[in-house]
């Protein structure tokens, strides 16, 4: 069934994908003042929103790992903030290409950058503390503890713009200003692309999750090997 | 020129998202691979050591 959901999932993001990147790259017109250039952020703002969410779902599977100690929602952790971090990653690469034509420089240590890079650093010492630690339970803990920690972060992130006069662009989807920063084709894209984006993230959750069940399947039947 | 400098970053961009991306995939695609090679290999030691009970 699960394996279903999966092909289901992946082949409506595909379709969505090629949809989108024809609109991207054919029907919408180069933006006035930043050129062709700006098309980076069909990509950059819904690969954001979406590691934004994985760490959400992350952090909430945590707490909830941390009040039932039921293992699953350890692997729900783990799979969303891998994934995540992989859009993190797409978010820090597609801006600072952006910012060298715009701003002319690939980083500058302004409070929206910086705040993404700790977030970046911070999920990616979670993943490194999970190989450190071969004890699953105090893995579990340790671990959930710290995404919750880390998620603190996300909040900076998306507040940044708002709380500091930043570099970084201020909030442009009517969704936060309530309309009127940005041409309404353009931001249906954006929106269009997020869709696409979730269900492909949506994917690889359930493909890492799946991946997890099976390793704690080979631990069990590793212990059951030894006792015979 | 400016305009070439700007589409080429265009570009960029979006050879960075597949490649970030594609580099995630087969990644997964690998430790699949793998996890699949360890279950077989535990599951074949567990045979073994009940056949030799």
């Amino acid at each position: 069934m699960r394996e279903k959901i999966i092909y289901i999932l992946a082949a409506a993001a595909a379709v969505l994908l090629v949809r989108n990147l024809y609109v991207i790259l054919l029907g919408l017109p180069d933006e006035a003042q930043q050129g062709p250039i700006y098309r980076i952020m069909f990509f950059h703002i819904p690969s954001a929103i979406t590691c934004f969410i994985g760490f959400f779902a992350a952090g909430i599977s945590s707490a909830i790992y941390l009040a039932t100690k039921n293992p699953r929602y350890d692997a729900i952790d783990v799979a969303s903030t891998e994934v995540s971090l992989a859009f993190a990653t797409v978010v820090l690469a597609t801006g600072s290409i952006w910012a060298r034509i715009i701003w002319g420089i690939w980083w500058t240590w302004d409070a929206r950058l910086t705040s993404m890079l700790v977030c970046w650093l911070l999920y990616a010492s979670y993943l490194m503390l999970r190989r450190a630690i071969d004890e699953p339970t105090q893995r579990a803990k340790f671990s959930a503890v710290l995404s919750i920690f880390a998620f603190s972060d996300v909040i900076i992130v998306w507040k940044s713009i708002e709380w500091w006069r930043t570099q970084h662009p201020g909030p442009v989807l009517s969704i936060r200003t309530g309309g009127g920063r940005m041409d309404p084709a353009m931001e249906a894209a954006i929106y269009w692309n997020l869709l696409a984006l979730i269900l492909f993230g949506l994917v690889l959750v359930l493909v890492r999750l799946r991946q997890e069940e099976t390793r704690r399947e080979i631990d069990g039947m590793r212990q059951m090997a030894h006792a015979i | 020129m400016v305009e070439a400098r700007n589409l080429l970053y265009m570009f960029y961009g979006f050879v960075a998202v597949w490649v970030i991306l594609a580099a995630y995939v087969v990644s997964l695609v690998a430790r699949e691979r793998n996890l699949k090679k360890e279950l077989t290999r535990v599951r074949g030691l567990i045979d073994e050591r009940e056949r030799a009970r």
